[in-house]
């Protein structure tokens, strides 16, 4: 459904996002992008959503819907927590907002503005903004680097039953290993100064995982040595 | 009766002890502010009274106030204050609206930046009184040649803060609006105009003040009727109550309809996470 050919983003100053990045993505599909800070992966994400029209190489989506959950909340600060959840949604649907707020924990917030938001709440936000249009496919940025542990898991889970629901395509960048573990079906390691896809690995195991098991225990070993912590800050 | 009015105290108090961390802070606020003037008041009425003052030059408030009520009783003042009102009314109205209309467009396509700006800035470096005899030219001395000179006034700073502010959105929520496929139109009236609404009404707030000063302008040039005629009216008959009456009415007025102006603003500005909102 996705087909990425050495596509490459340098910027005007002569710096390189990423470099000469290929692979595909199946519909249904949970792609991990994992990589130590400032290695490109955000830059990749904004050019597949087609933010950013510098790039060279080439790219085909199969379908067009493509949501997008941002690295920071990007939330409309004139606008409440249910109306920025609202934004994208044509027409009234009152309902679907308030059963997503519901969804991710805020409920009972939905008056709010953005400026009376924790860093986690409007994180939430921008994730429920991203789920309520019910996008085929779906680009994640980061997008539980700000609530806590507990929370966390719980819209892991919810990520996973709307996978299931809808079979939604999804392209989540994380630098939490066990996130990635936990959710995707392949994970890209991308490495380096500019960026590189450096390694795919392929995790089968059926969902829901068992955050336990064993065998992501092993396979975490694994990836934290491809991602050669040396080099991370 | 001193317990009675003791008690009565008593019991206000009481009342407005819910409000008391803002209410005494405010009531201070005023009674601090407002002791100056009532002692300079005191004094110029005193000293007018005892013949320090020349009067025929600068009479005392009393007489000022009088003059005022007997204009309001005649019922001259009225349509004074009305025409002047609906003078700076209309003129803000249309400074306002093609300040936001070009402004929106400037700022928002560069086209029409490198087409309109130059020349816009080049026409803001003339002082805008200025214009006042080539106006009067070509509309003569009617209400249009006030009406637009005032709207000219209202104009730049409605303009140039419209354009800022639209310059001053962050990318980022534009973006937001790219991804759900938005139209441009969408993204303007959607995203751009909200996120400049700020300085917009900054822009409006002094475009207004300004709008003030050009009618006071435009009214001293040739005008029968409003409160800058009456400055006027009070030079030629050699009474300064007149004039002092008329430019307290202009304070009043001024003053009154920013008042209105920065309720507005701050009504649909709630949201903003500034210092002033901070609970
Ligand atoms: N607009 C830009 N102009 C110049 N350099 C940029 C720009 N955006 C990102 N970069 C650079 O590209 C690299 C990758 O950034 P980014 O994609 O945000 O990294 P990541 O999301 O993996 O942390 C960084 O070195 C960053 O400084
Ligand atoms: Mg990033």
């Amino acid at each position: 459904m996705l087909s990425v050919e050495q596509v490459s983003r340098t910027f005007n100053n002569k710096q390189v996002g990423f470099t000469d990045v290929s692979f595909t993505v199946k519909e249904g599909e949970v792609i991990g992008i994992l990589g130590t800070s400032g290695c490109g992966k955000s830059t990749l994400l904004r050019v597949l959503a087609g933010l950013d029209k510098d790039y060279t190489g080439k790219f085909t989506w199969e379908k067009e819907q493509v949501g997008m959950m941002f690295q920071e909340p990007r939330l409309m600060p004139w606008l409440t927590v249910e109306q920025n959840v609202g934004f994208g949604m044509k027409g009234d649907s009152n309902s679907t907002i308030q059963e997503l707020l519901k969804l991710v924990g805020l409920a009972g917030f939905e008056k709010l503005y953005p400026k009376d938001l924790s860093g986690g709440m409007a994180q939430r936000t921008a994730l429920a903004r991203a789920l309520v249009t019910e996008p085929k496919v779906i680009l994640l940025d980061e997008p539980f680097s700000a609530v806590d542990a507990f929370t966390k898991m719980q819209l892991q889970k919810l990520l996973l039953s709307i996978w299931k629901q809808q079979n939604t395509t999804m392209l989540l960048v994380t630098h939490d290993i066990d996130e990635a573990l936990f959710l995707c079906d392949k994970i890209f390691i991308l490495r380096g100064q500019p960026g590189e896809l450096y390694e795919t690995i392929i995790i089968s195991e059926p969902k829901p995982r068992d955050r336990g098991d064993f065998k992501l225990t092993t396979r975490k070993a694994e990836i934290l040595s491809l991602l050669d912590l040396k080099q991370t800050v | 009766m001193l317990e009675h009015s003791e008690h009565a105290v008593l019991t206000k108090a009481n009342k407005t002890k819910q409000s008391r961390y803002t209410k005494p802070k405010t009531n201070r606020k005023v009674l601090l502010g407002s002791i100056l003037p009532l002692t300079l008041l005191i004094i110029w009425e005193a000293s007018g009274r005892m013949g320090i003052i020349e009067s025929h030059l600068l009479p005392i408030p009393s007489v000022i106030v009088e003059g005022l009520y007997q204009m309001a009783l005649e019922g001259t003042l009225w349509g004074h204050i009305g025409t002047t009102l609906i003078r700076v009314f209309a003129g803000f109205l249309i400074g306002t609206f093609t300040a936001v209309i070009i402004g929106s467009l400037v700022g928002y396509m560069k086209i029409f930046e490198e087409l309109i700006d130059p020349i816009i800035q080049a026409f803001r470096s003339i002082p805008s009184l200025a214009w006042v005899p080539l106006f009067i030219l070509w509309m003569g001395i009617g209400e249009s040649s006030k009406v637009i000179l005032i709207a000219v006034g209202v104009f730049f700073p409605v303009y140039l803060n419209m354009v800022a502010g639209i310059r001053g959105v962050d990318r980022k929520l534009i973006e937001v609006g790219k991804i759900y496929g938005y139209t441009s139109f969408e993204i303007v009236s959607k995203i751009i105009l909200p996120a400049s609404l700020p300085s917009l009404l900054t822009g409006i707030r002094s475009g207004l003040g300004l709008g003030w000063m050009f009618v006071v302008a435009a009214e001293i040039m040739g005008a029968s009727k409003g409160l800058g005629y009456l400055l006027i009216v009070g030079q030629n008959t050699y009474s300064p109550d007149v004039i002092i009456g008329s430019i307290i009415l202009f304070a009043i007025l001024g003053k009154f309809t920013d008042w209105l102006l920065k309720f507005i603003e701050e009504r649909s500005l709630r949201w903003q996470d500034s210092y002033a909102n901070q609970r």
